[in-house]
């Protein structure tokens, strides 16, 4: 089966790189798929949940906040300012920083907490 | 014991005392080096994609950006100044402020108002102290930087560069570049407006020197562009404060090594000091005594 090469990059480390199949992110026009050959595009992503589906079935999930992504050569960047895996979120502090945002009125900060819950909720439903 | 040996066994006492300390600091440091250098390794993949993305939208498509636009009649310039929150780093700090204050003064032999800005407590309190003005600070993060750190700075230098009025022409920064554990020298560099075609990725090659592959843009080249180039300087001032960082790191390592061999010199030859100060002591109470036994065995013979 075709695959493509994913590194999902952070500002200060790499998040995560391997083989997929497909990946799905939330790019200023709309969530955008990815999959083997598909024609050199970079663009720019909104926050958004990531899914990378790898080679050996199982799916990555990753709440994305700003940054791009840029595909060539069977290559994907994913490059975030901040990028962070579902099964590294604090389900319960993204649930409390939502409830800040809310009542601070916040948009930016309700978005960011809506994000990691949706990608974190996310994984618990694949597993 | 004798008055000079009580004092002399003082000081030693003070300097093993501050031996420790430094010894412990220098320790620290060395750690704390691994890590910056760590942390420099980590930001380099995002720092070279980006760098790559960049140089492709700018050599696929003619897009204009105000961030990249050089103003011919620049009048207004600003220079970044990255110092160290703390001192005892030796020349760390210093280096780089007479590099920014070099700066400063080639830019006003060109004919621009120069304005700075700066990171750092030591580089505050140099400008402070000679009333000099400073535009904007921002300090307690010199030793570990985030990301979050760089984007503050980074943010409130693109306004300042965009601003319609009162805003400068051209921001330059000056840092310390982590070449190895016993060097870091302290550089200077245009930030904004951005010259393309020199940027470099980490390994020093050029990236133009690549053929990229016809992008489609979303949405367009320009929007593009808009989104990449902030993240661009942000990444720049991110790369700069770690290497900064790794140097401070590096410096006060060197200073408290040398201070921690200082000490250890002064406490040897304190120590023989001391050493022939008891001795002297010893041998005058001896003589002292033979001279005391000679007089009271002469004054017997006389009343012989």
């Amino acid at each position: 089966m075709a695959e493509l090469h994913v590194e999902l990059v952070a500002a200060d480390r790499k998040v995560w790189s391997g083989a997929a199949t497909i990946v799905v992110a939330r790019t200023a026009s709309g969530d955008t798929g990815i999959m083997p050959g598909h024609t050199p595009v970079l663009s720019v992503l909104e926050s958004g949940p990531v899914t990378i589906r790898t080679t050996d079935g199982g799916t990555v999930l990753a709440a994305v906040h700003g940054g791009f992504i840029s595909f060539a050569d069977n290559k994907l960047s994913i490059l975030a300012e901040v990028a962070e895996l579902a099964d590294e979120i604090d389900i319960a502090r993204a649930q409390r920083a939502l409830e800040n945002a809310q009542s601070e009125l916040d948009a930016h900060a309700e978005r960011r907490a809506e994000v990691r819950l949706v990608a974190a909720r996310g994984l618990k439903a694949h597993a | 014991m004798g008055a000079q040996l009580r004092v002399y066994k003082r000081r030693i006492r003070s300097v093993t005392a501050t031996k420790k300390i430094t010894k412990a600091m220098e320790m620290i440091s060395a750690s704390r080096i691994v890590k910056a250098q760590r942390a420099v390794a980590a930001s380099t993949p995002y720092a070279d994609e980006l760098t790559r993305a960049v140089t492709a939208v700018a050599t696929r498509s003619n897009a204009k950006h105000p961030l990249t636009t050089e103003n011919p009649q620049a009048t207004k310039a600003a220079v970044l100044l990255i110092t160290a929150d703390r001192g005892l780093a030796g020349g760390y700090s210093t280096n780089a402020i007479k590099q920014a204050v070099a700066l400063a003064a080639k830019l006003r032999d060109e004919g621009k108002d120069v304005v700075t800005y700066i990171v750092g407590r030591k580089g505050v309190s140099y400008y402070n102290f000679r009333n000099l003005q400073v535009a904007g600070s921002w300090t307690g993060f010199s030793d570990k930087p985030t990301y979050g750190d760089a984007k503050t700075v980074a943010g409130d230098l693109i306004e300042a560069f965009t601003a319609e009025t009162g805003g400068v022409d051209e921001i330059h920064l000056v840092s310390t570049k982590f070449e190895s554990m016993l060097t870091q020298t302290a550089v200077d560099a245009r930030l904004l407006p951005l010259k393309l075609d020199e940027v470099e990725l980490s390994d020093e090659s050029k990236a133009k020197n690549e053929i990229f592959p016809l992008y489609d843009f979303e949405p367009s080249a320009e929007g593009v562009l808009d989104a990449l180039l902030p993240r661009y300087v942000e990444s720049r001032i991110y790369n700069a404060l770690l290497q900064s960082a790794a140097s401070e790191h590096a410096a006060r390592r060197r200073a408290m090594k040398s201070a921690t061999d200082n000490a250890g010199e002064l406490i040897k030859s304190l120590t023989r000091l001391a050493n022939s100060a008891r001795q002297a002591e010893i041998t005058q109470e001896i003589s002292e005594i033979v001279g005391g036994a000679n007089a009271l065995a002469d004054a017997s013979r006389g009343s012989e």
